[in-house]
């Protein structure tokens, strides 16, 4: 609501999910509001069970939340699906142990009805944006769980939808590489100008990519704080070190205590 | 090597089990000619005459491997005394019917799985179709087939395919449901018709099913041609051979024969079991 010169990409309007379970609904998400604009990049932070990853998939349409309304790219989050509006990013790899590397990465390619050349062409692209070339050939199970991950992200960046959904794609990883990825999604985002969801459990993750943090907290799912991060957009490494970086750090960790969502 | 004593240990305890038995079981016919001719008999002479009689009631181990012998390679192939020409026959119609009824497996298990109606109407059936015995009904198969003018290999193949059908189903339902929720989420972000989830992750992650029930369905369809050659008089197959054998009385021709099926059943396990290796390593789904 902030920024009404670009259009919102995600409306989100009083949106509440209840999940039926054997022991009575759940409340998932509760009177969710959230508005984001194009190239915005928006972490959901929170701890388990604020529903950051039911957002995620409510906005993918893998969810269809019970009450409010919910807008991706003007239209129902399901119309959004069909008309492959964003990649989705999973916590586990999920590549296909039969298919190689290259193999997985050209698989939503395929669906999507790329020429071959054009296949060929953005698999070398994707797999060099996460430093995986020349392991196009090898099978999943010859990797590292981490360069799993890191093909499973060049999958769902290969067909360049404008929205990336990303739900702890980092998790996994070590600290350096992490560093490293988070550098390079920031220079992926300023050039494509995407859209990018992210959830995460770090703290420094979420203040170092976001423009904008979203703090959640659980029982139920919520929406505590959402802060617009004032970092500029080109963000080095050493920002980290910066008063305002820590600033919002403390803004964020504040919202996290708020929420209650450390109470046992 | 290390199995090589615990197998071959297994080994001899059958073999001298069976000898004991045939010995126990053809001492009486021995016993009873000798007391026809008036004649006392000690038991170690009534050893050797249990161990080749021409119509023993249990036919020693060596009377059987000879047998087998003689019928596999003692004559030509296209003698009707020859177990290759019984088993040819007999596997030309397992091999038809194991065709038809792993790919009525197949496609029944992906409408199965594509279709909630099949899915609650299919399996019933397919299980029913099993508690049926298929001696009851493989007369009938035959008598019906016959009635339309459908005779030889197909009928036969026609019984088999209807006990291999059942295993492929089983197992390839299974396995059509195997990838887990995250995969299908992420072929649904992707918007994949059912097609592509079908061909691109449902067929290949099933076949680890497929081939364990293509082995327990190969077994199965070389059963069925058996019981498909014996209620018809019919003149070839190894169910044939079994049929004549006890018209005759000729138990050793009827061990010779059932030896000779269950060879013919482990080395089309293990034709499967090879192509099952070569492939699941090839897509990286070897264990």
């Amino acid at each position: 609501m902030k920024d009404l010169s670009r259009p919102p990409v995600i409306e989100a309007r009083g949106v509440n999910l209840v999940f039926p379970t054997a022991d009575g609904p759940v409340q998932a998400l509760k009177d969710v509001n959230l508005t984001v604009g194009k190239g915005d990049f928006v972490s959901f932070i929170g701890p388990s069970g604020c529903g950051k990853t039911t957002l995620l998939r409510a906005i993918a349409a893998l969810e269809v939340p019970t009450g409010g309304s919910l807008a991706v790219n003007g239209m129902t989050p399901d119309a959004a699906r069909r008309s492959r509006a964003y990649g989705y990013v999973f916590q586990a790899a999920g590549l296909y142990p039969w298919r190689t590397i290259a193999g997985n990465i050209r698989l939503p390619l395929e669906i999507m009805g790329f020429s071959r050349a054009e296949r060929d062409e953005r698999v070398a692209r994707v797999l060099d944006l996460v430093e995986l070339s020349g392991f196009g050939s090898k099978y999943p199970w010859q990797l590292s769980g981490g360069m799993q991950q890191r093909a499973s992200i060049a999958r769902a960046l290969a067909f360049d939808a404008d929205i990336l959904l990303m739900d702890e794609p980092f998790g996994a990883l070590d600290e350096i590489v992490r560093d490293h990825l988070n550098g390079e999604l920031l220079k992926l985002w300023a050039r494509t100008e995407k859209t990018i969801c992210f959830v995460t459990h770090s703290i420094p993750e979420a203040v170092y990519l976001s423009t904008r943090i979203v703090v959640m907290s659980p029982r139920p799912g919520r929406i505590t704080d959402v802060i617009d991060s004032p970092l500029p957009r080109e963000r080095p490494l050493e920002i980290r070190d910066t008063p305002e970086f820590l600033a919002i750090s403390h803004r964020v960790r504040d919202g996290l205590r708020a929420g209650h969502s450390y109470e046992v | 090597m290390k199995s090589l004593l615990p197998i071959l240990t297994v080994l001899v305890v059958l073999v001298v089990g069976w000898y004991a038995a045939s010995v126990w079981l053809n001492a009486p016919w021995v016993r009873d000619q000798a007391a026809r001719a008036g004649q006392e008999v000690s038991f170690a002479q009534v050893l050797p005459q249990t161990m080749n009689q021409e119509r023993p009631v249990l036919p020693a181990p060596h009377q059987v491997a000879a047998e087998l012998w003689k019928g596999l390679f003692g004559q030509a192939v296209t003698s009707k005394r020859s177990l290759v020409y019984h088993g040819w026959i007999t596997l030309s119609a397992t091999l038809m019917g194991f065709g038809i009824g792993a790919a009525l497996g197949i496609l029944l298990a992906i409408g199965i799985v594509h279709n909630r109606a099949m899915d609650q109407s299919v399996m019933p059936w397919a299980i029913a179709s099993q508690t049926i015995p298929i001696l009851a009904i493989a007369p009938m198969i035959i008598v019906v087939l016959n009635s339309v003018g459908v005779t030889g290999l197909v009928p036969k193949a026609i019984i088999s395919a209807y006990l291999s059908f059942f295993p492929v189903v089983v197992g390839m339902v299974k396995g059509l449901r195997s990838p887990d929720a995250m995969q299908m989420d992420q072929l649904r972000t992707w918007n994949a018709s059912a097609g592509q989830t079908l061909w691109k992750l449902r067929l290949p992650a099933s076949l680890p099913y497929l081939f364990a029930s293509l082995k327990v369905g190969v077994a199965a369809s070389l059963v069925g041609a058996i019981v498909g050659e014996m209620p018809t008089g019919a003149v070839a197959g190894l169910g044939a051979r079994l049929l004549s054998g006890s018209y005759y009385g000729q138990t050793v021709q009827i061990w010779a024969a059932l030896f000779a099926a269950a060879l013919l059943a482990a080395g089309l396990v293990a034709v499967i079991a090879g192509i099952e290796r070569v492939t699941l390593r090839r897509m990286g789904l070897a264990r």
